[in-house]
């Protein structure tokens, strides 16, 4: 994969003015020009008012999208020269996810889902992705439910699990939305700790969207949002 | 295993319920194909046997004797009105030759020499039209297995001993050791009428069979007809029984003589036995129809139950590919243990139907034949079948956007 930089290839995510739009009869400018610089091993939290753009914008970072206009240059390579099978190889091995609601796979276990990304990735089961899934689990606690189906665990602890799957592949990035928007504020700050833990062990960039003030301000770095456009950066 | 098939696995064992209602569809459908095949190629073998087992695959006779006009000798044609001539028994013109000639031609399994002819069979008051037919019991026991018929008595035509039917038989009063007159009714003074002794009564499961055919020994018929060193027929018997109709022509090509296959002669039958075949094939084509139709809507549905999940997969490095992959395994699998277990059915089916219909003898009506291609065949229908149903939902599953479904959840 060789793909032109974009300058400086220090950072792990730059975005230049980029914008989204939906519809194409009724256009809604959800994005209206969002400059961002993200450097490795940040911590950094993404709020705003709901309906700002958030979600899109984690999108877009996660290669799940693409933008309207502009540039994003993940790790210097320009993601717009990308097709459809790098994108999902870079994804994949590069970006890790945890969203707020539906988070596993009910048909498989515990260890399953966080092995599945490395499954999808080598294409066949081995042992090493096994242990590899099983010493995570031990990292988020949850040790004694790597053979519990999803659906046999609370909320809190699919969570985890899904914090696990997150980092099976070691990415660089991992992107939160409301990762703890569905739980108390118990196990919310359990897996907020875990975030944190995982941020100052492997180094990992972690981006996450959050509502919470008083989980923000233990952010290293907080992005506001206002109607599609940066409003702080502090 | 590999990725693609431990989700596809798994989901088909996630949605238990549909998964169990395709499969069994699927699994009536080929049971009934099975059972239908296996049902109508065991008629049509035994259909087909009963009438070979009394009958060469080809007879070569000699030509028909043509009557010609002769031309006058300034060439014209004066008007004249043609008649056929009586058709006699006639030999076969240097029969030794052409039977060697026959027997080297390949396929061509066994060759037996035979005179047919009319002749009447008269006990007391009771007389019966009958087809007296001169055969050496070796060569012909190659061709048609006389021996398997006969219900009283022995094959033995040694000097004026004769086997004659079960019907002929019931007719005439006449049981083995009996003996009995035929008398050849053509218009020549040396008309034969010989006494003969019933040495054996067969039974070839043909009603006018049983009633019309005297076997004599091939000099007798010789002696009865006239025909002293000649036949009127030699028989043949191929190594397959389709093959009949261009080894005829084969045999025409040849030697000149005329020749008939069973197939031309039976072309009744032939055309009755296509047909079946054609309306099974056609009640097959539907089954597959609905049965594709089946499969494609269970996983129309399962495509969008999981579409929250198949975003999930995507956000996780699972490519478009890969999800294709998952759904078109998903149909294979369906049509395969489908298949697997409609062929179960069939067998059992099948096995089933042959105990309850049997002959009066206690023989199956038809015989179940475990015909391992046509299992094969069908199996390989339904994985190509459940395949080509999946690709419409596969491809709508690989096209959803990540994005757009992991917002939407
Ligand atoms: N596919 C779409 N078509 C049209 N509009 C869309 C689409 N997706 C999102 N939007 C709009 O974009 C805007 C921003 O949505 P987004 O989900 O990014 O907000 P958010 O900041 O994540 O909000 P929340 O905090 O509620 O999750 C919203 O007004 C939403 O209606
Ligand atoms: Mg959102």
């Amino acid at each position: 994969m060789s793909v032109p930089g974009t300058g400086n290839s220090d950072a792990l995510l730059r975005l230049e003015s980029v914008t989204k739009d939906y519809g194409t009869r009724i256009v809604t400018h959800v994005l209206r020009g969002i400059d961002l610089v993200v450097e490795p091993g940040e911590f950094m939290a993404l709020t705003g008012p709901s309906g700002s753009g958030k979600t899109t914008l984690l999108n877009l970072i996660g290669l799940l999208d693409r933008p309207t206009s502009g540039r994003i240059a993940f790790q210097g390579w320009d993601i717009a020269q990308l097709n459809e099978s790098e994108t999902t190889a870079l994804r994949g091995r590069s970006i890790g996810f945890v969203f707020q609601f539906h988070h596993l796979l009910p048909a498989f276990t515990a260890q399953e889902n966080v092995m599945l990304p490395l499954l999808a990735d080598r294409g066949r089961r081995d042992a090493e992705m096994e242990d590899r899934a099983s010493a995570l689990l031990d990292e988020v606690g949850l040790a004694d439910r790597a053979s519990y189906l999803a659906v046999e665990l609370s909320g809190g602890e699919q969570q985890r699990v899904a914090l696990a799957r997150s980092l099976v592949m070691r990415p660089p990035l991992v992107l939160a939305d409301e990762p703890t928007g569905n739980l108390d504020s118990e196990s919310g700050a359990q897996v907020f700790r875990l975030l944190r833990a995982f941020n100052e062990r492997y180094g990992t960039t972690f981006v996450i969207v959050t509502h919470d003030d008083r989980l923000a301000v233990q952010c290293d770095r907080t992005v506001h949002m206002v109607d599609g456009r940066v409003d702080s950066d502090t | 295993m590999p990725f693609e098939l431990i989700v596809a696995l798994r989901y088909l064992r996630e949605g238990k319920g549909q998964t169990w209602l395709i499969l069994t569809g699927i699994g009536v459908g080929v049971g009934v194909i099975i059972f239908l095949s296996a049902l109508i190629t065991g008629l049509q073998k035994s259909l087909v046997a009963r009438t070979l087992g009394s009958q060469a695959h080809v007879i070569v006779r000699p030509r028909e004797e043509i009557p010609r006009v002769l031309p006058t000798r300034d060439g014209a044609v004066r008007d004249a009105t043609v008649e056929r001539p009586a058709q006699r028994v006639r030999s076969i013109v240097q029969w030794q030759r052409a039977r060697a000639d026959i027997a080297r031609i390949p396929g061509v399994v066994a060759t037996a020499p035979s005179i047919s002819g009319p002749a009447i069979a008269v006990r007391g008051d009771g007389a019966n039209s009958v087809l007296v037919r001169g055969i050496e019991p070796d060569s012909y026991g190659r061709i048609v297995n006389l021996e398997a018929f006969l219900k009283a008595g022995r094959l033995d035509l040694d000097g004026f001993k004769a086997v004659i039917g079960t019907g002929l038989a019931a007719n005439l009063g006449l049981e083995v050791g009996d003996r009995f007159r035929l008398r050849v009714g053509t218009e020549r003074d040396d008309a034969g009428l010989a006494v003969y002794t019933v040495s054996g009564i067969f039974d070839i499961g043909n009603k006018d069979l049983n009633e019309r055919w005297v076997f004599v020994s091939l000099r007798a018929a010789q002696s009865l007809f006239g025909l002293e060193g000649g036949v009127s027929a030699i028989e043949v018997k191929g190594a397959e029984i389709y093959d009949a109709e261009p080894l005829a022509v084969l045999i025409t090509e040849r030697t000149g003589l005329v020749a008939d296959s069973w197939m031309r002669s039976n072309e009744q039958l032939l055309t009755g036995l296509r047909s079946q075949s054609s309306s099974s094939l056609m009640i097959q084509s539907f089954v597959i129809l609905a049965f594709a139709l089946g499969i494609a809507s269970v996983l129309a549905v399962s495509v969008v139950q999981k579409s929250r999940e198949i975003g999930i997969l995507r956000a996780t490095g699972t490519s478009r590919a890969q999800i294709l992959r998952i759904f078109l395994l998903q149909g294979s699998i369906l049509g395969l243990v489908g298949s697997a277990v409609g062929i179960a059915l069939g067998i059992v089916l099948g096995v089933f139907f042959s105990r309850l219909a049997r002959n009066p003898d206690g023989s199956a009506t038809f015989p179940v034949s475990i015909d391992t291609v046509l299992y094969l065949r069908s199996a390989a229908i339904a994985v190509g079948v459940g395949l080509v149903s999946a690709i419409l939902p596969a491809r709508r599953a690989a096209r959803m956007n990540p994005a757009q479904i992991i917002r939407s959840s």
